[in-house]
């Protein structure tokens, strides 16, 4: 594989954290997924917030407040503009993708009675799944899992099936967090949307590796976190059709979310701000718009085209190693960002530890997704995920990490 | 902790461990590099005592781990005893070089032990700080509650 087409040392070398030692090794980050790291740009972006333009967003006359404001209304049209939402009033800023889900599942409790059906991806991870049930338990609406095929992808023909039992809401992951699959999402917002039944598309481990159109996939919520697309931790987003974030009802109520208030009455203010209450994380706003900057003038199809490559060359090492359990892939659904996998029966634990003495950063675990896990029958996995930052070199460095590791356990 | 008063597993299988054990902790601490450290820690972990499915529940599950580790505690003649098994080789060699430290010991040494020092010293010091999601902390204090609890 090339790297010559464009520099990308260029890119990578705007990350701070990626040059350090870990003992004896180089830092070999394969963790993107968890959280990615953080160009200079967005680390300067809040430094520069806080040494000279700290101050609260729409609430006070004076200069350093109009600045303020000004840069976080900014970062709401650059978001607009990066999902193509129709208008600001659409985008939320949350505190992170958890959050978002939280809210619309709040929100909609006043919407949802006894024994209405809500389907959920059963490969989603836990964020998508236990507001959820949290609702189901306030409404005694069901929730009912979107079976999965043996290799842990969306059983399509079994989620038309459960579509003829009319449910209120659907939600579904965007990209797997466990294994890095493609969810056709616009065929089955489109199906769900023939049925009458409200959507949410979970976004996080897509926005940083697809370019993402809502007004296309035409779902009524789509969320994602800021920390997985080289942006801060501390700021997500609530996407929504007007009509759809109109509906719900606010979780959080406070400052900056009211129109009026009395001791006998008060009136929530217009969107965005209804269902904004509170100080927001104003720097870790002012971040994510450097983050969505930098993404955004990173050359999209050069960089796709290098993520897949990337991803396509992880696989087949992986598989030449041998011993290898790779899950979630099927022939024409190739994976983004992240690839999930199993060394023969060893205790993935034991894999990451051991890849750990070597400076290699990988995931291990139930990767918030029980459920899937149960699914392919496994306790765990390991898995490696890629960024805009990652080369050649992590792979192999991984991949020679992956091979001492098999000569110790195997 | 509370003490859980479950079925416990059969009284000789906490014994005092054999020198063998003690053998491969030292083997472990004189390890020159850090494929043959982990290499001991797993063979340590292999000379420990299995337990048996029965004994694999919740109830004895010790909390923070990413693998399952499971802890069983018996005071004999003011000595405490441990068993503990996790589905995790190295994990289960880690949990043996802290019941090196601890099986028999009366409640005052255990409670005087600094696990940390001793994980340093074996060139593990890592591997015992609770941001770890080995568990090894969470044992560590499950570990001592017990003989604090039980003195």
């Amino acid at each position: 594989m090339t790297e010559s087409q464009f520099d990308h040392q260029a890119i990578r070398s705007q990350f701070p954290a990626l040059q350090q030692q870990l003992g004896d090794n180089p830092l070999c980050y394969l963790d993107t997924a968890a959280t990615s790291q953080k160009p200079q740009c967005v680390i300067d972006a809040m430094n520069h917030y806080y040494q000279l333009d700290n101050a609260n967003v729409h609430r006070a006359a004076h200069q350093l407040a109009a600045r303020a404001t000004q840069q976080y209304e900014q970062v709401r049209a650059q978001v607009q503009r990066f999902i193509n939402a129709a208008t600001t009033e659409q985008v939320i800023f949350t505190h992170g993708t958890t959050e978002s889900i939280n809210m619309v599942a709040h929100g909609l409790t006043d919407l949802l009675k006894a024994d209405d059906v809500i389907l959920v991806d059963g490969a989603a991870h836990h964020a998508n799944i236990v507001p959820w049930q949290a609702l189901a338990q306030r409404t005694g609406a069901k929730v009912i899992p979107i079976p999965l095929d043996s290799m842990g992808c969306i059983d399509i023909s079994a989620y038309d099936a459960l579509l003829t039992q009319a449910p209120k809401l659907v939600a579904l992951s965007h990209v797997t967090n466990a294994m890095g699959t493609i969810n056709p999402v616009k065929a089955m917002v489109a199906k769900a949307n023939n049925v009458g039944a409200m959507t949410l598309i979970d976004g996080a481990q897509a926005v940083a590796h697809l370019g993402i159109d809502v007004q296309a996939i035409d779902c009524d919520y789509y969320v994602f976190s800021g920390h997985k697309m080289y942006g801060p931790t501390g700021v997500g987003i609530l996407y929504g059709k007007l009509d759809a974030l109109e509906k719900l009802t606010p979780m959080l109520t406070g400052g900056e979310m009211i129109k009026t208030v009395s001791f006998n009455d008060t009136a929530y203010g217009a969107l965005p701000n209804r269902l904004e209450a509170g100080t927001p994380a104003i720097a870790a706003v002012i971040g994510l718009g450097a983050a969505i900057t930098f993404l955004t003038e990173l050359p999209q199809a050069l960089i796709h085209q290098h993520e897949q490559q990337l991803i396509g060359y992880l696989q087949q090492q992986l598989s030449q190693l041998g011993d290898i359990s790779v899950y979630g892939i099927t022939p024409d659904n190739i994976n983004i960002g992240a690839v999930a996998f199993n060394l023969a029966n060893e205790h993935h634990q034991d894999v990451g530890i051991l890849l750990d003495q070597q400076g290699v950063a990988i995931r291990g675990g139930h990767h918030c997704a029980m459920p899937l896990m149960q699914s392919l029958q496994i306790k765990g996995c390991c898995r490696a995920s890629i960024g805009v930052y990652s080369n050649q070199q992590d792979i192999d460095r991984f991949i020679n990490a992956l091979a001492e590791v098999k000569s110790i356990l195997l | 902790m509370t003490i859980n008063p479950m079925l416990q597993p059969d009284p000789t299988l906490f014994l005092s461990l054999t020198d063998d054990v003690f053998d491969s902790a030292k083997l472990i601490e004189q390890a020159t590099n850090w494929q043959e450290k982990y290499r001991q820690i797993m063979l340590l972990g292999k000379k420990l005592p299995n337990l048996a499915e029965a004994f694999r529940h919740e109830g004895a599950q010790v909390k923070g781990c990413e693998s399952q580790a499971w802890l069983y505690h018996q005071q004999i003649d003011g000595q405490h005893f441990y068993l503990a098994d996790s589905d995790a080789r190295i994990v289960k060699g880690l949990i043996g070089l802290l019941l090196v430290a601890t099986q028999g010991r009366t409640s005052r040494e255990i409670s005087q032990f600094d696990i940390a020092l001793y994980f340093e010293h074996l060139g593990l010091n890592g591997q015992l700080s609770p941001s770890r999601t080995n568990g090894l902390h969470a044992l560590a204090q499950a570990i001592k509650s017990y003989a604090t609890e039980t003195n």
